[in-house]
């Protein structure tokens, strides 16, 4: 179950944030993991041609070689274990898995966290990693209120969804569908829209029928593409 | 009012406010991708705040839920963040950590300090004795080709450069080191358990070690190995140790504050602390790559290299580099 961050603010307006649970927080994880072991490898990959000149030179060389620990191992490593840290101060409390899962890490006032916060919730994945496979970290969301694992307990952050769907001004509905549906309704048509390719075909459809109802009789032969410009047709 | 007014009124509304918020978006941009942003766009920026406020209490009326109230929480999240976040100075914070912050820190753990060097050398004292009565449990401590070495005459330190050039071994060193010391920081999260336990293994295992070469004539080769190195090393697990204990102690004894509180304040004081021992530890790695397997190096240069850093050491956690007169003075 996700919860929410309320974030208070001077102007008496507040914003609530969705709090990610263990399985939006999996789901970065997991997609950062692969980028990272991708890059990795990558650099074996590419460090082995240019310094080695082929990758059959691994075939050649003992993992206990300078070269080969200098060149190649020493920068996988970084690359693999710095990625989380660096990533997540460079990016702001992102990195390109939880902007793919659409989550982002807060401080607990909803604002971005510091190198310092930041620092210590990497710190703590030491423990949280712990005996395996992050168990310890994945039972702390299990079990906390607001999902979090040790190292954001430690650091005082929070994971929350980042509204990935909360698109642009540049399709706001125009006065004439105001006129036709009103602010609100028309902005039902336009949420339906936006999430039209998500939706199964038999569910959008119904939704779509409801809406179109309101203005007038709905042919029953409309099809999915019929229905999809009757509606967009409102908000013109 | 009637429909159709009301509809006017939104319809108007939306015509006027949509420019404002698509310019707020964009110039919002602008002053979080530069470092160097118009003044003009950071003021049109603050003074839009209460505006997209307003805006967004609106449309939270008018639309509650809908994708223009979304993206209005959005902008108005964002600038929220932009104004309220402090100001990033991390050169100023990082040279204020080495000159004050961290003597400040370490002052406040100074018992956790002594009482954790305590264990250490108690732990020590306990693993010499104990290879001092049974030599035959040095198995439990060393590696099998390690023990054949001392039992030949000769330390496995020696010819160390020649199998390992200093670079690689400096590099393999303090990443190592950095590890163990982060590592027995972070397990005091066990209510200090981990950290006692890892500060306690490590005193045992050097007692043991630095007895057996002892019984075999050694410990006075291995102490001019480690001279050059080991004062600092030695020091930073002992500040990492305290870390950890003050950690199991913000866990088990909060004071006034919630646990939660007690254990975010401990562990961001320990991180601050660990960046200046960790940047230690990689001059101790240096050291220990290139001068500690080097023999021609004498004891004495040994001794001033390792002493003299010990000092700096101790000068950076004592504070007495902000004591320091500065050139203005």
């Amino acid at each position: 179950m996700d919860g929410t961050l309320k974030i208070p603010s001077v102007t008496g307006i507040d914003v609530e944030l969705r709090i990610a649970g263990p399985g939006g927080r999996s789901y970065a994880f997991v997609i950062d993991w692969h980028i990272r072991v991708l890059v990795a490898l990558a650099w074996i990959i590419a460090s082995a041609f240019v310094y080695f000149g082929s990758v059959n030179a691994f075939a050649s060389l003992e993992p206990s070689q300078s070269d080969f620990v200098l060149v190649i191992g020493l920068p996988a490593a970084a690359l693999y274990f710095l990625y989380h840290p660096v990533l997540e101060v460079l990016m702001r409390g992102r990195t390109p898995g939880k902007r793919m899962a659409g989550v982002r890490i807060v401080k607990r006032d909803g604002g971005v966290p510091g190198i310092g916060p930041l620092l210590v919730r990497n710190l703590f994945r030491l423990v949280d990693s712990l005996p395996f496979f992050y168990f310890l970290g994945l039972a702390a969301t299990m079990l906390t209120k607001q999902s979090v694992r040790i190292g954001d307990i430690a650091a005082g952050t929070l994971l929350v969804y980042d509204d990935p769907d909360a698109g642009t001004f540049d399709d706001a509905p125009s006065s004439g569908g105001i006129e036709r549906l009103g602010l609100e309704r028309a902005e039902l048509v336009r949420d339906l829209l936006g999430r039209w390719p998500e939706l199964r075909p038999e569910s959008r459809a119904a939704l779509a029928r409801r809406l179109l109802e309101r203005q007038g009789p709905v042919p029953d032969e409309l099809g999915d593409d019929a229905l999809r410009a009757k509606l967009e047709q409102l908000l013109r | 009012m009637s429909g159709a007014t009301k509809v006017d009124k939104t319809s108007k509304w939306l015509e006027d406010r949509l420019p404002v918020w698509r310019g707020v978006a964009e110039k919002l941009g602008a002053v979080e991708r530069g470092r160097h942003a118009d003044p003009d766009d950071v003021i049109k920026v603050i003074a839009a705040y209460p505006e997209i406020a307003r805006d967004l209490a609106v449309a939270r009326r008018e639309a509650p839920r809908g994708p223009l109230t979304r993206r209005l929480e959005q902008i108005y999240l964002e600038l929220h963040r932009s104004i309220f976040r402090p100001p990033s100075r991390w050169r100023q914070d990082l040279a204020a950590l080495f000159v004050r912050d961290a003597a400040e820190i370490a002052g406040s753990l100074r018992w956790h300090i002594v009482w954790v060097t305590a264990l250490f050398f108690a732990s020590a004292s306990g693993g010499a004795w104990l290879i001092n009565q049974y030599p035959d449990l040095v198995g439990l401590f060393a590696s099998e080709a390690m023990i054949e070495q001392v039992q030949s005459g000769r330390l496995w330190t020696e010819g160390l450069l020649s199998v390992v050039p200093s670079s690689l071994l400096a590099v393999q060193i303090f990443t190592n080191n950095i590890i163990v010391a982060l590592f027995a920081l972070v397990v005091g999260i066990f209510y200090g358990l981990g950290t006692a336990y890892i500060i306690g293994m490590n005193g045992l295992m050097l007692g043991a070690i630095f007895s057996y070469t002892a019984q075999h004539g050694l410990a006075e080769r291995l102490f001019e190995f480690v001279a050059a190195h080991g004062f600092v090393e030695l020091s930073v697990i002992m500040v990492a140790g305290a870390c950890g204990v003050s950690l199991g102690e913000a866990l088990a004894r909060p004071g006034r504050e919630t646990r939660v509180q007690a254990f975010q304040r401990a562990s961001m004081r320990a991180a601050k602390l660990m960046v200046v021992c960790c940047t230690f530890l990689v001059g101790a790695g240096l050291i220990e790559g290139y001068i500690s397997p080097n023999p021609s190096y004498s004891l004495p240069i040994r001794l001033c290299v390792g002493l003299g850093y010990l000092a700096l050491f101790i000068i950076v956690l004592s504070g007495a580099l902000g004591r320091l007169p500065r050139p203005a003075d």
